[in-house]
């Protein structure tokens, strides 16, 4: 194994991307600067209701204003266009598809009601507010916990109930664990709702040529393939001749993994009218209609014993769905079941997860996506443990993780962990931090008379990452590549990931041209055309380099068996004793024997002189199906300081050590954590989707959903030690969500040690000033007298 | 109905007869083409559309083309035509490459904007002084520390050029 890692001309090395010269000139296209001859535009008239009987819907006002060129509602497209596609199967699941244009009824505010396509976008701005709907407004559903009580509204009235389905998953000996318990330590939390807010929203054009039956459709996506499969089956139409191409994209974050019903009417609408069709989402609708994150309940009980030894976990969790399944809405739930052990040797555990309508937005896979709401509702479980139990923290997990020695390791949840060193990476983080002294300054702060409230957070997470296997997946989990070494010596790599923002075209290069022996320059990764690169799933939980970059490596391996069997003829040498290096092909016993590369691959194209049984040309491609997931790890250290007057919350310090296995590209490694540790900054201390209880979306802006800014964070340190996964032949793992997986408990526990004190065991987040302060308020008399509440 | 407008833009002159409503940002990306100007929210909040408006950081989605009328305007595609670029990427264009203050890009050309107004008046700016003077800016990817470091790197490089 590990071969790539051996030729280090370009892997391991923090390698400047090819994909930046383009993109900090402006002269990359993402799909809104595309313009086609005779383009128009597309805007959607959305529901102001939560939930409402659309009663009738009058466009003739629109229809005559000027530029408008169709309106259609869903009576127009009924039968025309299927429904979004949903692949999450669960056993007794209640359906509830959602159809392109909202159909009787509307279930959530955003809703489309009806498409209008205009010649310009000022023009289709104009017309879209002539459209007339006569809404009847229906009793709305909000809160998932209320959702599910009897009395509740339905959100979808052929449903018994809102509950969308109940999912169970046991291990070990659940019953026995509680009796032997000394203790039942439990937590009820919140992981809340939140909104993805990619710095480009969704974006689409679609064009339709009758001559060949054919559409084009360039949309923002990180799955270009299954898009084009379901985008065929939604309209009817031959997949064939159905073209997905992605440009560059402007940051998905699992928003962008999802077949959205506006792709589906571009297409229709494009088709209808003969004409180009492009939609471009509002900052406005990218927070009311595209898919949401998280909002899961958890209710946990942990049983340990005295010295902290945790015996076994039950545990339940709501979670709120929202009104309609988008992709892969009621699948996220269940990695957050079957992520709750951790990275500790829990062997007993019960968990189950109730699924909830509500007339809200969809959520979906949202940067983690279940895994982050299973490592904070855990991690948060293991400070309340520490607390309770008064362990360090740090001891507390060293105790509770399986040691290196024992991996793989088999969980009671049912997976296999391949490789890790959890003792590693958490030393690593107490060294880095200078834990002890960090604990000697914060008991010195407490007995001071200052009021200073110093807290120091933990979190220790582990990601599965590189999804997946097939077997677990509803679209498969393999990954595709196509490799093409093309009779100039110039390799050209095609890819089934499609990324927006990740750098493969560099790290794919590298790992290419280091096995290859070329130049990275002599390397050329395509993505997300779908006309051009075999089928493939895309680009999502932390999969892209471990299960693409394995595919493009075994295509590779056959080209490079390939021309060494060549080679090996033209210089009379056993194609094992030579090697790729330099533009050449070397003997390793006798240097002489050599040729250049490009003769060898010459020699494949002129075919004049190949090896028995080799066939012309230089194309190999691998469908690579990983055996495992891949399971990354770590611990981070966060370091507060509160302000017992105000609430506010200062991060002093953040520690993040990590390991995703062999790192192909250090810059890129420490990109994805800088960036998910900041989006986790993001839903510990501000960000939160707030509907009202009539199901408006409160914080729809960016003016009102705090996204982190630049001057809202410390400098974050990020470490990382080397545990190479056997899955795969890159020993790479993964680390697209590490950040967002480990950093929120850290950032939330640094807060609740500082007052823990105080009394304090809980602030939902996001741990605004106000949630603070207030927290601190009931927990201390305040100068109102209020008694100090138990807790 | 049109307004005639004249803009120099990147060097270059441009008249057009426009829209009274038309935004300046999508004057740019729509008229004249260069779409290098990003829109990320056309409500003044996330920066992408940052352009130098008579050399200062201006957010092109809150003005009118209109308003725009007589001004010196440099986009992203006119970094490299400053002087002190020297004929070849500009030093904050190369800083983000080098330190690698992007992913998805969406964001980058209004930091650099933004950034290099910051620069011609603070030549050395601290690490506070940057994170401030990029608030107005949202990245999503980065989470903004290689963004810092991209900017230092063009604070020295463009320190050394003056010297
Ligand atoms: S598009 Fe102008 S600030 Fe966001
Ligand atoms: S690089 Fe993607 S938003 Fe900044």
């Amino acid at each position: 194994m590990a071969t790539a890692a051996k030729a280090t001309k370009y892997v391991g090395k923090p390698i400047k991307r090819k994909e930046d010269p383009r993109l900090v000139q402006g002269i990359a296209h993402y799909v809104d600067d595309l313009k086609l001859v005779g383009m128009l535009h597309m805007g959607i008239v959305r529901s102001p209701y939560a939930h409402a009987r659309i009663r009738s819907i009058d466009t003739t006002k629109a229809r005559s204003a000027p530029g408008v060129v169709s309106i259609v509602t869903a009576e127009d497209v009924d039968g025309a266009i299927g429904p979004v596609p949903c692949g999450a199967m669960i056993p007794d699941m209640k359906p509830a598809p959602r159809p392109v244009l909202a159909t009787g009824e509307a279930r959530f505010v955003g809703e489309g009601v009806a498409a209008v396509v205009a010649s310009d976008p000022y023009a289709l701005q104009d017309a879209m507010e002539l459209v007339e709907v006569d809404y009847e407004p229906l009793p709305v559903v909000v809160d998932p916990e209320k959702a599910l009580r009897k009395d509740s509204p339905r959100v979808h009235d052929v449903h018994a109930d809102n509950a969308a389905y109940r999912w169970e998953l046991e291990g070990g000996d659940i019953k026995k664990a509680f009796k032997q318990a000394d203790r039942v330590i439990k937590v009820h939390l919140t992981n809340q709702r939140l909104i993805p807010v990619a710095m480009e929203g969704r974006a689409v054009l679609a064009q339709y040529d009758r001559g060949d039956n054919r559409i084009t459709l360039w949309s923002a996506s990180q799955i270009p393939h299954i898009l084009r499969t379901q985008i065929a089956a939604m309209l009817n139409f031959p997949e064939y001749g159905v073209y997905v191409i992605v440009p560059e994209v402007g940051g998905g974050f699992g928003s962008k993994l999802n077949v959205y019903s506006e792709e589906a009417l571009a297409c229709y609408l494009a088709m209808k009218i003969e004409k180009p069709v492009k939609w471009t989402e509002g900052r406005r609708e990218n927070f009311l209609a595209t898919i949401h994150g998280r909002d899961q309940i958890a209710d946990m009980e942990f049983a340990v014993k005295r010295d902290g030894t945790v015996l076994g976990l039950r545990a339940h969790f709501i979670a709120d769905l929202g009104a309609y399944f988008q992709l892969l809405t009621p699948l996220i739930p269940t990695l957050t079941g079957l992520m709750c052990v951790g990275p500790y040797k829990i062997p007993n555990v019960r968990a189950e997860i109730t699924g909830v309508f509500t007339n809200k937005m969809s959520t979906d896979a949202y940067r983690g996506a279940g895994r982050p709401e299973a490592t904070y509702f855990l991690e948060r479980g293991m400070q309340a443990v520490a607390t309770e139990l008064k362990i360090d923290p740090a001891e507390l997990r060293r105790k509770n993780f399986p040691k290196a020695k024992e991996f793989p390791y088999a969980t009671a949840t049912g997976l296999i962990y391949d490789s890790a060193n959890y003792q590693g990476t958490l030393d690593l983080a107490l060294k880095k931090s200078e834990y002890k002294k960090l604990r000697r300054e914060q008991a010195a702060a407490r007995k001071s008379k200052t009021g200073r409230l110093m807290g120091i957070g933990l979190g220790s997470y582990v990601e599965i990452c590189a999804l997946g296997p097939s077997s677990a997946m509803p679209s498969g989990g393999w990954e595709s590549a196509t490799v093409r070494i093309e009779p100039t010596g110039r390799v050209r790599v095609l890819t089934g990931s499609s990324p927006h923002g990740q750098g493969e075209e560099t790290s794919f290069s590298q790992i290419a041209a280091d096995l290859l022996g070329v130049t990275m320059d002599d390397v050329i990764i395509v993505h997300g055309d779908t006309s051009a690169v075999p089928y493939g799933i895309g680009t999502f939980g932390s999969r892209s380099l471990a299960v693409g970059g394995t595919a493009m490596y075994r295509a590779i391996e056959k080209l490079r068996d390939k021309l060494l069997k060549i080679a090996g003829l033209v210089l009379s040498e056993d194609p094992a004793n030579l090697v790729l290096r330099n533009k050449q092909i070397v003997s390793k016993r006798d240097p002489k024997k050599s040729m250049s590369f490009a003769d060898a691959v010459g020699a494949a194209y002129t075919a004049k002189a190949l090896p028995p049984g080799v066939e012309p040309g230089l194309e190999a491609t691998h469908f690579y199906e990983p055996t495992n997931f891949t399971f990354s790890f770590g611990t981070h250290i966060a370091v507060v300081d509160v302000d017992p007057e105000t609430g506010d919350v200062k991060l002093r310090k953040y520690i993040a050590a990590d390991d995703c296995g062999n790192v192909i590209n250090p810059l890129l490694v420490e990109g994805q954590l800088q960036g998910g540790i900041v989006q986790s900054v993001g839903q510990a201390y501000f960000e939160e989707a707030v509907y009202d209880d009539q199901g408006q979306l409160l914080s729809g802006e960016l003016a009102d959903y705090a996204i982190p800014r630049a001057s809202d964070l410390p400098w974050i340190e990020t470490y990382n030690t080397v545990t190479p996964t056997p899955v795969n032949p890159l020993g790479a793992k993964g680390v697209g969500e590490a950040g967002t997986i480990g950093a929120t408990p850290t950032l939330v526990n640094a807060v609740l040690d500082a007052l823990a004190p105080l009394g304090v065991r809980n602030i939902d987040m996001p741990l605004k000033r106000e949630r603070v302060w207030k927290a601190i308020r009931e927990a201390t008399a305040g100068p109102s007298g209020r008694p100090r509440r138990a807790k | 109905m049109g307004v005639e407008i004249q803009v120099h833009v990147n060097g270059k002159s441009f008249q057009n007869e426009v829209d009274p409503r038309l935004l300046l940002v999508h004057y740019l990306r729509e008229v004249l083409g260069l779409t290098g100007t990003h829109i990320g929210c056309e409500t003044s909040l996330c920066g992408a559309c940052t352009v130098l408006i008579d050399g200062h950081p201006v957010k092109s989605c809150t003005m009118l083309a209109v308003q725009a009328d007589g001004a010196e305007i440099t986009t992203v595609e006119g970094l490299s035509s400053l002087p002190e670029a020297g004929g070849g990427l500009h030093p904050i264009q190369e800083g983000f490459w080098e330190k690698h203050g992007l992913q998805c890009g969406f964001c980058t050309p209004g930091m650099m904007l933004a950034a290099v107004g910051l620069l011609r008046e603070n030549p050395s700016p601290t690490h506070a002084q940057i994170r401030r003077a990029l608030d107005g800016n949202l990245c999503r990817c980065t989470g903004y520390q290689h963004i810092v470091e991209a900017v230092e790197y063009a604070a020295r490089k463009l320190r050394a050029h003056k010297r």
